[in-house]
């Protein structure tokens, strides 16, 4: 600990004197970004980086999050950062005030892809022996992405300080890809091709395949291939979970999109073609409920799809009630009447929605904790897509609960299984319907709150999801929710397993057309309800 | 008083307003504009947008602009002393009932032009009703190309106005030589995606290096194709993709490409259907450098654009709305259309579509469109990268105009036919090689 801290503070003195000696030579470096264009100043950029000194990191830091600006007045290169309605100005090498100017009167400095990628290499380069763990480990990566060869000293003495095991893998690898595009001895290569393969994952295969195409050497070549096959073989393996996962995660949205409609269609026999646009008010209700956030309490942003949850419940199930009461209890028992009145509701829905929200997308953001993604051996997994199959399966579960356990789920079931037994046992049959009706659109809600992370939050969301949900329920057996589970994640990853050879065009075609046949063979579905209950 | 009334769907009943050529085109230049006598007729301007179903999110922007452009002309004294009155009808995104709507407009309201349509079928819909009819159409957003009518201006770009370009700079710029070219499964990005393969493989770029990916409308679940996007990417070459995906399936697409990491320092996306107003609804901080081609951006720093974003946004009285490129296409359109109108001293149709051509307004990036023989006009092509507040910065711009070619030069079907409409040649689709009017297309 004690060695650490006196390295560190020795890196501090070598590094405030030397700047102090070098500050006057990046200077002209620094004013010459000012010009040129794009090329102008990926150039000085470039020449910065190659001069080592990381005196010029506050300079790139600040090119790179857009605050580095030209004065007009004199052409002067400065660091501007908005303050009020003018921007104060400071000096980029010695962060030394420069007064306030209007936004009229500086430049800032653009920055395009080219210029986004020298930036990542050169503060890679620059920050290698950087005190921060995490700074030294990105800075590895990042000089494994750009393969810079005027790196390579730095990243041999940064390796020969290093402690960490990690932090030292990730520079042998970037070591290993700058040796590999640079060239090097024989012995050399194979040992850069070996860690990289030890590495195995996409970026390596994009390095080795490079190198195995056109290479420096022979020698390099023909290891490089050796490695790729191994590579690919590995990938093979972690492709064909990753297919499972697509297919989890899409069928957990298939779930979520049609147990609301396993409640209204599956139990309560109602067609029920505008419960996509429940689904979509849930969406908007989650729209409102972070714009109110934002508003009122900033702090809690990022929990406003939690706190969204029981208000697009309430909100969809409330619609859901009046729908019932107002339009379907007086078609019970004539379906054809009711899909074509819920069909023009969705309409009407629809266009209300446009109407006092306009035609245009709602952002939803997402919360931090749902944003990106973390790397499971080779599985990419993006938080939004498990935290929605977590929720699936939770409301699933929820449902379950609600209805073989409560008393609530106790009278859904005897009314749909024999009405006018539970009205002469006292259940209050209408009240139910209205409830039950209620319970499947608030759970619609529910879904239009996770679907508003991946999908667009638009007047016609529902639409996209109302067939799938359709075919889910029927597929997997109308009034019985294990099916709905089964046919949603069956039909998810089929759907996912055929999409890579068949494109996703075919691969829907494909589905459908297996739907259809299975229908024709088993026209109850999956799991199908026997007894008086599928007379009824 | 009112100077702008709407009729929806159903027509006006009243006056069907007559021309007297030779009288009016004499008032239309003078003083007299907009003089008492005159403020009694009325020039009606059809607008044929979706209000509703699934294009209304595009189109009803084109709506406004357009309620705005009428609005703007009418305070500065109309057209040959007349007031410009709109017709909006709502076709519903529903491609059958654009051409009833259009009929309508044509034969019931007696439109003198009209601005409309977005999807191209939607458009193809609508064409025989305007050649049957002898209207006008002004059609505004970027298309595939392989047309050209007497009866249609089309002011977005053709595919060398966007796509060529695009692919061009990535060349150059990226050094770029894998593509996946991805796109919603219509009309437009087949043609677009058949073009830019021939073009790709004329640059010596082999058919492995070229990975072609379609979707239906409307598709959400994006997690294989983007992954496969990524395995593709990995092949040791630089990786881009040429997205011509449409409409709401653009949202989950980019949404999956920031949860996925996908960089666009390492897998830059270009887009052709991508603006500032899609770009509305997603958080734009991970998509930072993925591109767009387009003949304007919003953030295009000139007078008349700053001009244009600030009467738009008092109109619309919404400090929000942005600007994209088929409202500039429009603002072009009809501009050339008060120009020729004027020039032609009436709005009979013949008149019209003969002074359209070579007339030249300003466009809002600080230079003139130009009006060509084959109906197409002149642009200039825009590369912009997505920036963190939702907006494109422009990186590179071409030198001059490039004139928007129908017939593209990389398809085997269309490589000998050119499109002019002056007299005496007078044809859509000549063919040079045997020197006659007639071929494929329309």
């Amino acid at each position: 600990m004690r060695r650490a801290l006196r390295w560190l503070m020795a890196a501090c003195v070598a590094i405030a004197t030397t700047s102090a000696a070098l500050a006057a030579d990046l200077r002209p470096l620094v004013q010459t970004m000012g010009s040129g264009g794009y090329s102008g100043t990926e150039k000085a950029l470039n020449q910065l980086s190659d001069a080592g000194d990381p005196a010029a990191v506050p300079v790139i830091e600040a090119l790179q999050a857009g605050d580095l600006y030209v004065r007009k007045a004199d052409g002067l290169v400065v660091i501007a950062r908005k303050v009020g309605a003018g921007y104060a100005l400071t000096d980029p090498l010695s962060g030394a005030a420069l007064g306030e100017a209007a936004a009229g009167a500086i430049d800032r400095i653009k920055v395009n892809n080219a210029m986004r990628r020298a930036i990542s290499a050169a503060l890679g380069a620059l920050t290698l022996m950087s005190p921060d763990p995490a700074v030294r480990r990105s800075a590895a990566d990042a000089v494994f992405k750009s393969r810079d060869a005027n790196a390579l000293d730095a990243l041999n003495t940064a390796l020969a300080k290093e402690k960490d095991e990690r932090i030292r893998r990730a520079m042998e690898q970037a070591r290993a890809a700058v040796i590999l595009t640079a060239g090097a001895s024989d012995a050399d290569t194979q040992a850069a091709v070996a860690t990289l393969a030890g590495r195995g994952d996409r970026d390596a295969l994009a390095l080795l395949s490079m190198i195995a195409a056109s290479g420096a050497s022979d020698t390099a070549k023909t290891a490089a291939a050796a490695a790729v096959a191994t590579v690919e073989q590995k990938l093979m393996f972690w492709g064909a979970l990753q297919n499972l996962w697509y297919g989890l995660s899409l069928g957990s949205v298939l779930l979520l999109a049609a147990i609301g409609l396993a409640v209204t269609f599956g139990v309560m026999g109602v067609i029920n073609m505008a419960h996509g646009e429940m689904v979509m008010i849930g969406a908007y209700t989650t729209f409102l409920v972070q714009q109110g956030l934002r508003t009122y309490a900033p702090g809690l942003t990022d929990l406003s799809v939690l706190l969204a949850l029981p208000a697009a419940f309430l909100v969809s199930g409330g619609v859901g009630v009046i729908i019932e009461r107002s339009v379907i209890r007086w078609l019970y028992g004539r379906p054809l009447e009711t899909l074509l009145a819920t069909w023009g509701l969705s309409l009407v829905l629809q266009q209300a929605v446009r109407s006092l929200f306009g035609p245009t997308n709602r952002e939803v953001s997402a919360p931090s904790w749902m944003s990106g993604a973390f790397e499971l051996g080779g599985l990419t997994i993006t938080y939004g897509r498990l935290w929605i199959v977590v929720f699936a399966f939770a409301v699933f579960a929820a449902l379950l609960v609600a209805l073989k356990r409560t008393w609530f789920g106790l009278s859904i079931r005897a009314v749909t299984q024999n009405r006018p037994m539970a009205n002469a046992m006292g259940i209050r049959t209408a009240r139910v319907d209205a409830l039950t009706f209620g319970l499947g659109s608030g759970i619609a809600g529910l879904a239009g709150v996770a679907l508003s992370q991946i999908d667009n939050v638009s007047p016609n969301l529902g639409q996209s999801y109302i067939i799938d949900s359709f075919m889910v329920v029927v597929f997997g057996g109308v009034g019985n929710l294990w099916g709905t589970l089964v046919g949603a994640l069956a039909l998810g990853s089929l759907n996912k397993f055929l999409e890579p050879y068949a494109g996703a065009v075919l691969g829907k075609i494909l589905v459908l057309i297996f739907i259809i046949l299975f229908i024709q063979r088993r026209p109850r579905g999956l799991f199908a309800l026997k007894g008086r209950a599928v007379e009824a | 008083m009112r100077t702008i009334q709407q009729t929806m769907g159903r027509g006006m009943t009243g006056r069907v307003a007559t021309f007297g050529i030779s009288t009016l085109a004499g008032l239309a230049m003078g003083a007299l504009a907009g003089s008492a006598q005159a403020a009694d007729d009325t020039i009606k301007v059809g607008i044929l947008h979706s209000l509703s179903g699934t294009m209304a999110i595009s189109e009803t922007t084109l709506k406004d602009v357009m309620l705005m452009l009428i609005d703007e002309q009418n305070k500065k004294g109309g057209v040959l002393g007349k007031k410009l009155e709109a017709v909006v009808v709502d076709p519903a995104s529903n491609w059958p009932l654009f051409a009833e709507k259009a009929r309508e407009l044509l034969t019931k309201d007696k439109v003198a032009a009209v601005f409309g349509c977005w999807t191209s079928v939607s458009r193809k819909s609508v064409l025989p009703v305007f050649e049957e009819l002898n209207g006008l159409l002004f059609y505004p957003v970027q298309y595939e190309g392989e047309e050209s009518s007497r009866n249609v201006f089309y002011t977005g770009a053709a595919p060398n106005q966007q796509a060529i370009p695009a692919v061009d700079y990535l060349m150059s710029k990226e050094k770029v030589q894998r593509w996946v070219l991805a796109g919603t499964d219509y009309v437009y990005p087949r043609t677009t995606n058949k073009i830019l393969e021939a073009y790709l493989k004329g640059k010596g770029v082999k058919d492995e290096d070229i990975k072609i990916n379609y979707t239906p409308f409307g598709h959400s679940d994006w997690q294989s194709i983007v992954a496969d996007i990524k395995k593709f990417g990995s092949a040791g070459k630089k990786t881009a993709v040429v997205s011509t995906i449409n409409g709401d399936a653009n949202v989950p697409f980019y949404k999956e490409l920031g949860n996925q990491g996908v960089k666009a320092q390492d897998i830059p996306v270009v887009a052709f259907s991508v603006g500032e107003e899609e770009l509305a609804g997603i958080d734009t901080k991970p998509l930072l450098g993925h591109l767009a081609a387009w003949n304007y951006f919003q953030s295009v720093d000139t007078p008349i654009n700053a001009e244009f974003i600030k009467s738009w946004k008092a109109f619309t009285k919404n400090d929000k709305r942005v600007t994209n490129d088929p409202m500039e296409a429009h603002y072009i359109g009809f501009n050339m259309w008060v120009k020729a109108v004027e020039a032609a001293g009436t709005v009979a149709p013949d008149a019209v579509i003969d002074s359209m051509i070579g007339v030249a307004v300003p466009n809002l990036t600080g230079g003139y469109s130009a009006m060509l023989p084959n109906h197409h006009i002149t642009k200039p092509v825009l590369i912009g990268e997505v920036q963190e507040n939702g907006q494109f910065e422009t990186v590179s711009k071409t030198p001059g105009l490039v004139p928007g070619d129908e017939w593209s030069d990389f398809l085997p079907d269309s490589k000998d036919l050119i499109s002019d409409w002056r007299k005496p040649l007078s044809c859509g689709n000549f063919n040079v090689k045997t020197g006659k009017c007639g071929g494929k297309g329309t």
